[in-house]
Parts: structure tokens; C-alpha cells; sequence
């Protein structure tokens, strides 16, 4: 790979819009825009200072391609660490193309995937953290997911880690001086604080490992199952929550064949609606299929909607559109067994059927259903008409735990991350054992050097070349 | 005709540890060799403590013998004293130490020498190389001799401009009582050499007829004493000499300050740096100055000798301030000095200088080694003597250099760590400065060296047969423990003893061996592993090598895995005068050092000092990984 060349690229998302920006980077990047851009106000582009805007032509010869705004940043003070230009020009697809060709023409490379931001990470804007951080970023589409990677980018969650390593290894550096020192009548490491640094490491990776789940789902979405019987609204209900046609509504029952998934935010946090077939004991082959996947999409799942007709169970314990009252409790237990701690909401839909009283007598009926714990509810709802809809998305707030997000810790969203931490946990562990067994220091050391040896991958501290093409793999062309 | 018509394949310059390690070295791979040195009755002093080996630095002698060096077996036959020391900790800890006799170790050197092929002999002073081009001819003595050579090592040790402080007296020296040597270092520094100084220091020496042992702690050797050499042409000691120990104690402190006013280290006399890591006794107390006492080592010079060395007391304070504070030490209230302590300066050579082979960048066929590289330590010297002799001579015979790896020796460490980073201090070898130090072992030296070294044909025919028949011993003896079982009768009162649970069946000898509590002695305790041990005939070496294999065979096989992974890095090359400063994203600081250091592989690249992770990821993206 050359990284001495200067790379163009669209920066926004390709198509019309009304605005786009090209991203120009590398050591020719001013002197290649200077000389295709006239400004109004008649100054050299090149002889400007840098962080300044100026507006004028972009210009092929004679012909002007489009009035743009240009902003420059001279030296090391930009993104990429190295003189860039940004065009801002009017977002038609073919002044983008018009642009991007007379800049190639003058020298300029077409940037690839993720190059702008392998050069900030070469250059030393970021470490391989924070660059795989503004992948997210761009990605992310929730509030949510932003912060978390927001947060990342600024480096918080690398700086922890490096904070850690750095007090691990000056620790390994004590003990390695009493293993080379020891003829000599110098104490050197003290077990106690020893003893408490390891703890501490320990429980700050657990925290941050554990975190990985929130952070995760936070990242893409907590997963929400809408389980139930055929024909009770389930597609409605979506669609009442995505307030767009997107799952298939028809009145026959089982039309819904294969699960779908739409997300939607809520309060801020991104939610993956999953549409299931139901679990009706059924002889209907595809139908038996979608039961299956019915309950792999529960175990995937953080809650669980299961949804009912209100009008179905009757009072009488059976009803001619739907089933028996004991066929539901046995569905439920069903679920409840396998997936014991997984909140549920037994959402009874079409209330709008029914009068007063007899909302109120099923709501009781359906609550002796479920097991009393703050992880199971009922509510009455009408997908049609919209009724009782926010409430139940107040309850998919309730159980998921924001607090997280709330209180701005640190989240793990990274799986490379995650699988770094993971590891360095389990040499720690193992110093941990060795401490309790009076391990030998050099044997402990090995140990120690293996954990920072992960710590640093996560905050670049360490080279892996395997890393860097992956990580600048994940990005799209103009990032 | 002249005293020398002959051009030799390699002239070695000086007759220390390094010198003679060099000198043998190259004779032994078959070049014809001139030893030259200024006075030939002082080859292979001991200038400072009568000791060889220690931690790291006893690997490095073991480093030394698996490939044909003489100073593990010059060690053993001339020790007093053995101990491995850190016994208790992980085998890589385990570090071989032999206390000697001073003047049989120098006797012994020499008459090894005299019996090694293609080596003669020359005493005078060198004072300068005979340079063409950018080539070394040759050496030019004081009475203006020319000799002509197609290689040098320089070994100079402390004798370039060396210059010995006592207090406030300063006088031009190589050591105590040897002139210095005058010359070589300012012609370097015309052919474009950088040069710096360095010092060092050593405590007095007393007579030991004036010391009073009963106020000391006896400290005697191992009493199953080991030894260096993997040969069969050196023994075990049979009979120990005892060190002893005292302490200072605050009044000793206080008598020594009074002299810090006339001391060349805090007057300003002596600017350059010492060794960190061996300070002087005013150093101690005063970097140390909450501690109000230091452990003084009271060691004999030999067998038969009065001379006895104070280890822990090196110091150029004025002599009588000297001789006044060890009076307080207790049983040394009478002593009485045969020498007292000094400091000396003497000129270095930065050793980023060189080329992996100790040969400089700047003159072909010119090498350095020792004290002139800046390091500290017999074993250091000899080592580098040991690399630059044989690539001497590996180049005179237009054959690959031999170089080693730091996952292979610590000689490898050693040798990258002086030409990549240099060193700002006396560089000393600890076994932290290897990254995979359970594989540098005392043990396996042999295994992981005499190889090498028979493939180049330095290291004989009979050390691989007796590595062949360690290696198979050691392997039988391991396979026994897998497939021998022990009865819970007869295992469980040891287990008792040792505070491990018993065995409630019949079980495998290796399932209890590998407990932590239990080790080769217990194991050697049953009936059985004595039989089996007595029918074979093995020596310690080979039950120690089982013991470490069942014992610590996790641990080597993690670090043997990672030393793997680092040796991808190790095979990306980066060709002779790579343009750094085209890499314009390179930092200013790294493309400085690299340009300087000149890196052969992106591996030694990621250990300059001043390049940082990014750096090397800008040169794997570069170099197209």
C-alpha cells in the first residue's frame, strides 16, 4: 500500500442529496485543490490558512463544474493526520463524479475502503481502538449506540485498559527486579498491594466483560420476540410499533411463515422486533418449521411479547375463535421453563372489543397465568387503534437496564474487544491462582506479560499485523 | 624479514574475557589468530570479584560452553565454590555460580590457550589499526610494528584512556597497577566513530589473617555441587571453600560521608555514568538512605590465599576513609588492606555501531567486544568475545555469519539489545531483559546451542554425542514417571510429609511429580526411580532435564508458542539502506533511529528505542505485510 499519494473519495453517502463532500488527503492534497478551485474572493487556496472556509468555483480549465465551499487543513491538524482538503459541493451525483474524475486526472488516488481513517490510525490520531470506534459511529443509528461510541472514540474505554496495563506493568517491572536482585537485601514488589492490583484488574475486566452484553445489544438493537397464536395480531402490532407496512397482514391465519425483523427506537435505545410464527402444537410442515424457529428467536431474545386475542379465552375456559384457557397456560409454561429468567409481557390485543368489566376480568385471569416477579406482566392493548401501545413500549424500556447508558459507564460493543478482555481475564486468573498456590515470580511473570500482551492489543499497544487489515476492513470508502 | 611476514585471519587485541574468548573461538573455527596484549603475565585477570556466573550471567556461561568456549570449563577447574542459586524458585531462575580461585583462572586460561591450534602470541601495546578504505589491514604496535591481519577485535576493556580515581587523586591506568592504553580511541573517532565514557569501580581487598570469621556468617556452597561445563573433561567440586557475611551499620555510614566531600562521584570529578545496577557502597547509602545497613560479602581469593575480596563495599572514596569505615564493620575490626578500592574511567564505543556479527558498520572487518560496547560482567565479555571470534572467522572464510536469536540465547539478547537499543550505562544481562526467558535456561543450553555451534564447526563431535545421550537419557526417564505407577502405601507418607493430599489408588508416578509441593528428591525417595536411576547411571543433569519437563512443561510450551508467533515478525526483512525518510509518516524520532540503527528485520525494528507501535504498523502497511 502507498501511503504517500493523495486520495479522493465521496464522504457522504453516495446519491443525490443536497449537499455532498469529497475528501481530499495526503502531502498534494492543497495543491491539487488549489489548482481546480477559484475563489471568489480571488486568494490562492494553497496560501490560506489552515481551518478556514472559503467559497468559490471548482473549475476543469475553463469549464466551472460547481460553486463549492472548500475547507482546508494544512499539516498534521486534520482527521487524517495529514494535509486535507473538503469539498462541499451541490449533492448531484454527477457534479460528485465530475469532481472526483478532474481530481483523479490531477493525481489524486481513489481512496479505498477505510483509508482515511488508516492513515489518522498510522499517523497517530487514534489507536486501533478509537479507529474502530468511528466505525461505529458512523454506523451507529440510535441514541444509544452513539453515545457508546462516542465515548469510545474519545478514547475512554482504551484509556482504562491502558491505565490498567500501565499499573500491571509496573508491577511485572518490581517483580522482575527481585527475581534479577535476588542476592541482593532489597525488597522490591509488595504482595498486599500486589494482591489488591490483581483484584482490582479483575474486577474491571468482569465489569467491562459483562458489559459487553449490554453494549452489544445496545449496539445492534435489543432483540424483542412477539410470540403468540396465529392470527392475533402480531403483524398489526408491529406494524403499530413501526408505524409502517412492513410484515404481511392478512386475516388467515399463519401467514406469517418466516420471522422478520425490523428495529425501532425507543427512548433512545434501539429495539429488534422479531415477527415468529406461534407455537400451536401444529400437523402443517412449514408451519412446524416456523415453530422451531420460534423458540431459537425467543433464546436469541431479551424480552419476550407474547401476544393474545382478549376475546379468545373466554370465561368459560374455551372459546370457538380461539382455545382453551389451559392450552395458553401450558404455551406459557412452555416458554417459562426453557427460559426461566427471560422477561415476558403477555400482551392481550384487540381490547378495544371489549367493555370495561370485561377488560378488567381478563386482566385478572391473565395475570394468574404468569409467575409473580417483576419480570413478567400483563397488558391490555389494541394494535389497531393504537391503545395502551406506549405503555407497553414503557415496559420494554423498564426491562431493559439502561442504567448503563444512563450513568455514562463504559461499554464493551467490540468483539475483538471483547475477546481481548476475555483473555486477559483469563491470565489474570491464572496470576491470581499462582499468587494463592506462592508461584515463583518468573512463573507468575509469564502470566503477567500475557495479559499485558492483551491489554496492549486492545489499546494498540502492541504490533499484530493480523489486526490491521481487519480493522480498516469494516469501513466504507470515504471514511 | 620481520617479526610477523604472516597476515593473520583475525588479530584480537587484548587478553580478558572477551579477548580470550575471541582469540579461541576464532583459532578453534580455524582461522590462524594472533592474541596481542600488553603485558601476557596479566591474561584473564579478575579484576573485580573472584567469581563467574550468577543470575543470568551463569546461563550465559552455560551459553558459552555448549559451544566451545572455555570459560565454563576454565570456571570449573579453578572454582572453590558452586551454588545454584534460586533453587526454590522456576528453573529459569535457576542460575550457576562458582566462586574463584583468582589466580589459578588466570593460570588456567593461558595454559588452554597455549594448547588451542593456530594461535600465537604477541605482548606489546597496540596502538593503532592499519585501515584502507573502509577495510581494517592490521594493527600497529608502540614500537611501530605493523602486523597484518584480514580482521580485528578490539577487546580493550578499561584501558582506553583509562584513568583510576582514589578520593581526590586521579592517575592514567588500565586497572590497578597496569598502564592504559593510548591511541586506538582517538583514531577511531577520525574515522567517524562516536565515543563516550564509562565507569566502574571495585571494593578493596583485605588480608584475610586480620579478619575476625567468628563475627560473620558462614556462607558455604551447595552440597551437591554442580558445574558449568557440559563436557566431560571438567568435574564437580568435591571440597568447598565458605564466603562469609557482615554488615555495615550506621556508624559505618557515617564515617563514610565524611569523605563525600572528596569523593570523585559527587564532586563532579567523574561525569560519566557507572553501573546502576552495581553501585558503590557511598552510592548505597546515599540513593538508599532510609536503610541502615548493606550486606558486605566477604569472599577468598583462592584456595591457599590470604587475599580475600569485600563484595558490596566498591568505592573511590579516599583510602583512608575507606580503611576507617570498614574498621566499624564488625570482624573487620583490625583489618588490615592489601589494596584499597578505586574507580576508573575509560572510553566506549556506542554499540549501535555495530552489525549483529559485533563487527562495525563503519570498517569492514572490524570488530568490537566487551567493555568497549559499554557493557559490565566477565560473562558479558566473553560472550561477545566468543560472537565476534567466530564471525571473525565464519567471514575471513567467506561462510554466514552466526547469529542468535533472542528466543535462542541470552548471548542473542544480549547482542540485539547493544546494537539496537545501545546503552547508556554498564549493560548487564538480567533474565528480564529476555522476553522468553523459560526457554533460556541453564538446562538446555546445550540443546539449544551445541547444534548450532557443530553446524558451523566450532563446537566438537563429542558434545553432540553427549547431548544426544543427555537428551535420550532424560527422555527414557521421563517416559518411566508416565508409565511406572506408585502404590498409595508406599507414595502417601511422603505426600504427607509435604503437605498434599493422599493418593487413594494406585496411580502414575508423573500424577504426584507433577504436584507443586513434590520434588526430584522426594521422587528419588522410592525404591523404585533409586533402581531405575542406579541401573541408567544418570547424573544430576539428566534428572534435573526430567524434572523440568514434567514439571514446568506448561509453562515452556506457552512461551515457546509465543516466542512462534514473534518470529513472523522476525522473517519480514527491510532491505540493506532502506530510505526511512521517505516514509514521511514515520515519527521524526523514528525515522531518525531507524535510519541510524539501520534494523534487519521489522521485528529488531519494533525494539528501537523511540519507534512505537504505530511506526511499525506504518512499515508492515508499507512493506505490503
Amino acid at each position: 500500500m502507498h501511503i504517500q499519494d493523495t486520495i479522493a473519495a465521496l464522504a457522504t453517502a453516495p446519491g443525490a442529496g443536497a449537499i455532498a463532500v469529497i475528501r481530499v488527503s495526503g502531502a498534494n492534497a492543497l495543491d491539487l485543490v488549489s489548482s481546480v478551485f477559484k475563489a471568489k474572493s480571488g486568494k490562492i487556496l494553497k496560501e490560506q490558512q489552515s481551518h478556514t472556509l472559503h467559497l468559490g468555483n471548482i473549475v476543469d480549465g475553463n469549464r466551472i463544474i460547481d460553486e463549492a465551499l472548500v475547507s482546508i487543513f494544512k499539516g498534521k491538524r486534520s482527521y487524517t493526520g495529514e494535509p486535507t482538503v473538503e469539498i462541499s459541493c451541490h449533492g448531484s451525483s454527477y457534479i460528485q463524479q465530475e469532481i472526483l474524475q478532474l481530481l483523479f486526472r490531477k493525481g489524486c488516488r481513489a481512496a479505498k475502503a477505510g483509508e482515511f481513517t488508516l492513515r489518522a490510525f498510522i499517523n497517530g490520531k487514534m489507536d486501533l481502538s478509537q479507529a474502530e470506534a468511528v466505525a461505529d459511529l458512523i454506523a451507529s443509528d440510535n441514541a444509544g449506540s452513539h453515545q457508546i461510541a462516542m465515548q469510545q472514540m474519545r478514547g475512554g474505554f482504551s484509556n482504562e485498559i491502558a491505565q490498567l496495563r500501565q499499573e500491571l506493568l509496573n508491577f511485572a517491572s518490581l517483580i522482575e527486579l527481585e527475581l534479577d536482585f535476588a542476592e541482593e537485601d532489597v525488597e522490591f514488589a509488595n504482595r498486599e498491594e500486589f494482591q489488591s492490583l490483581i483484584s482490582k484488574i479483575t474486577r474491571v475486566l468482569k465489569r467491562l466483560i459483562d458489559s459487553f452484553a449490554t453494549g452489544n445489544v445496545i449496539k445492534n438493537g435489543i432483540p424483542v420476540a412477539i410470540v403468540g397464536e396465529p392470527n392475533v395480531g402480531k403483524s398489526t402490532l408491529l406494524n403499530a410499533l413501526l408505524n409502517e407496512e412492513r410484515a404481511i397482514v392478512s386475516d388467515i391465519a399463519g401467514t406469517t411463515r418466516d420471522t422478520i425483523e425490523d428495529e425501532i427506537a425507543i427512548g433512545g435505545i434501539g429495539f429488534r422486533f422479531i415477527d415468529t410464527a406461534g407455537i400451536r402444537e401444529t400437523v402443517d410442515v412449514i408451519e412446524g418449521l416456523g415453530i422451531k424457529k420460534t423458540f431459537e428467536k425467543i433464546s436469541q431474545a431479551q424480552v419476550v411479547l407474547y401476544l393474545i386475542n382478549s376475546q379468545a379465552p373466554s370465561a368459560s375456559g374455551s372459546s370457538p375463535k380461539g382455545r382453551a384457557f389451559a392450552d395458553l397456560q401450558l404455551e406459557i409454561e412452555k416458554i417459562k421453563n426453557r427460559f426461566p429468567d427471560k422477561p415476558l409481557v403477555l400482551v392481550a390485543n384487540k381490547m378495544d372489543h371489549l367493555n370495561a368489566e370485561e377488560q378488567h376480568t381478563i386482566h385478572n385471569q391473565l395475570s394468574e397465568l404468569i409467575p409473580e416477579d417483576s419480570k413478567s406482566t400483563v397488558l391490555l392493548i389494541s394494535a389497531k387503534t393504537g391503545t395502551g401501545v406506549d405503555e407497553l413500549k414503557e415496559q420494554l424500556l423498564q426491562f431493559v437496564n439502561t442504567g448503563a447508558l444512563r450513568n455514562n459507564e463504559t461499554l464493551v460493543t467490540n468483539s475483538r474487544h471483547y475477546d481481548s478482555l476475555l483473555k486477559a481475564l483469563e491470565e489474570i486468573e491464572k496470576v491470581q491462582v499462582g499468587i494463592d498456590a506462592g508461584l515463583s515470580g518468573d512463573l507468575l511473570a509469564i502470566d503477567i506479560r500475557e495479559a499485558l500482551y492483551h491489554f496492549g492489543e486492545i489499546t494498540g499497544q502492541v504490533t499484530n499485523d493480523e489486526l490491521l487489515g481487519n480493522i480498516f476492513a469494516n469501513f466504507c470508502i470515504g471514511k | 624479514m620481520s617479526f610477523f611476514d604472516q597476515t593473520y585471519d583475525v588479530i584480537v587485541v587484548g587478553g580478558g574475557h572477551a579477548g580470550c574468548e575471541a582469540a579461541a573461538a576464532a583459532a578453534n573455527t580455524g582461522s590462524s589468530t594472533l592474541l596481542v596484549t600488553m603485558n601476557l603475565q596479566n591474561i584473564a585477570q579478575m579484576s573485580c570479584n573472584p567469581a563467574m556466573g550468577g543470575i543470568a550471567k551463569g546461563q550465559i556461561v552455560r551459553e558459552i560452553d555448549a559451544m566451545g568456549g572455555y570459560s565454563g570449563i576454565v570456571s570449573d577447574r579453578t572454582a572453590i565454590q558452586f551454588k545454584m542459586l534460586n533453587k526454590s524458585k522456576g528453573p529459569a531462575m535457576w542460575s550457576p555460580r562458582v566462586q574463584s580461585d583468582r589466580m589459578r583462572f588466570a593460570e588456567e586460561w593461558r595454559l588452554m590457550l597455549e594448547n588451542t591450534p593456530n594461535l600465537d602470541f604477541y605482548q606489546e601495546m597496540v596502538n593503532g589499526l592499519l585501515v584502507i578504505g573502509d577495510r581494517v589491514t592490521g594493527v600497529r604496535t608502540s614500537l611501530g610494528i605493523e602486523i597484518k591481519a584480514k580482521s580485528v577485535i578490539l577487546t580493550n576493556g578499561t584501558f582506553l584512556n583509562g584513568l583510576i580515581h582514589i578520593g581526590d587523586k586521579q592517575f592514567g591506568g588500565g586497572r590497578a597497577g597496569e598502564r592504559n592504553s593510548t591511541g586506538i580511541t582517538e583514531q577511531l573517532i577520525n574515522l567517524g566513530f562516536d565515543s563516550g565514557r564509562m565507569k566502574t569501580g571495585t571494593p578493596p581487598r583485605v588480608d584475610g589473617r586480620s579478619l575476625d570469621f567468628s563475627k560473620m556468617i558462614e556462607q558455604p556452597g551447595d552440597e551437591n555441587p554442580q558445574k558449568f561445563s557440559f563436557s566431560n573433561v571438567t568435574k564437580s567440586l568435591t571440597n568447598q571453600r565458605s564466603c562469609q557475611m557482615s554488615y555495615t551499620s550506621p556508624e559505618v555510614h557515617d564515617l563514610l560521608r565524611e569523605g563525600f566531600d572528596r569523593s570523585p562521584m559527587f564532586n563532579g570529578r567523574i561525569q560519566s555514568t557507572g553501573p546502576r545496577y552495581c553501585p558503590s557502597i557511598e552510592d548505597k547509602i546515599n540513593r538508599f538512605a532510609d536503610k541502615d545497613r548493606h550486606q558486605l560479602f566477604v569472599e577468598p581469593e583462592g584456595w591457599n590465599t590470604i587475599e580475600y575480596y569485600v563484595n558490596g563495599f566498591s568505592t573511590s572514596l579516599p583510602e583512608e576513609v575507606q580503611f576507617k569505615a570498614l574498621r566499624q564493620v564488625a570482624g573487620f575490626e583490625n583489618v588490615k588492606f592489601f589494596r584499597p578500592g578505586y574507580a576508573i574511567e575509560y572510553d566506549y564505543f556506542p554499540p549501535t555501531q555495530l552489525r549483529h556479527t559485533l563487527e562495525t558498520k563503519l570498517v569492514s572487518g572490524l570488530y568490537f567486544a566487551g567493555q568497549i560496547n559499554g557493557t559490565t560482567g566477565y560473562e558479558e565479555a566473553a560472550s561477545q568475545g566468543l560472537v565476534a571470534g567466530v564471525n571473525a572467522s565464519l567471514k575471513v572464510q567467506e561462510k554466514d555469519p552466526f547469529i542468535l536469536k533472542r528466543d535462542e540465547a541470552y548471548i542473542g539478547v544480549l547482542v540485539d539489545d547493544l546494537i539496537t537499543k545501545g546503552t547508556k550505562e554498564p549493560y548487564r544481562m538480567f533474565t528480564s531483559r529476555a522476553e522468553y526467558r523459560t526457554l533460556l535456561r541453564q538446562d538446555n543450553a546445550d540443546s539449544r546451542l551445541t547444534p548450532l555451534s557443530y553446524a558451523i564447526g566450532f563446537a566438537g563431535e563429542d558434545r553432540m554425542r553427549a547431548l544426544d545421550k543427555k537428551e535420550s537419557e532424560a527422555q527414557n526417564l521421563v517416559d518411566f514417571f508416565n508409565n511406572t505407577s506408585i502404590t498409595p502405601e508406599e507414595a502417601n507418607p511422603v505426600l504427607a510429609e509435604k503437605g498434599t493430599t493422599p493418593m487413594k489408588q494406585s496411580d502414575k508416578m508423573v500424577k504426584i511429580f507433577s504436584r507443586p509441593q513434590i520434588d526430584l528428591d522426594d521422587m528419588l525417595s522410592f525404591n523404585e526411580v533409586q533402581d531405575y536411576v542406579a541401573e541408567h547411571n544418570l547424573d544430576t543433569e539428566v534428572l534435573e532435564q526430567a524434572e523440568i519437563r514434567i514439571k514446568y512443561s506448561g509453562y515452556i510450551a506457552k512461551e515457546k508458542a509465543n516466542a512462534d508467533k514473534l518470529q513472523r515478525l522476525e522473517n519480514i526483512k527491510i532491505p540493506d539502506n532502506f530510505d526511512y525518510t521517505k516514509l514521511k509518516s514515520l515519527s521524526y524520532e523514528a525515522r531518525e533511529k531507524l535510519t541510524k540503527i539501520q534494523p534487519t528485520t521489522i521485528s529488531q525494528a519494533s525494539r528501537v528505542s523511540g519507534v512505537s507501535p504505530s511506526d511499525i504498523s506504518v512499515m508492515l502497511v508499507y512493506m505490503g505485510r
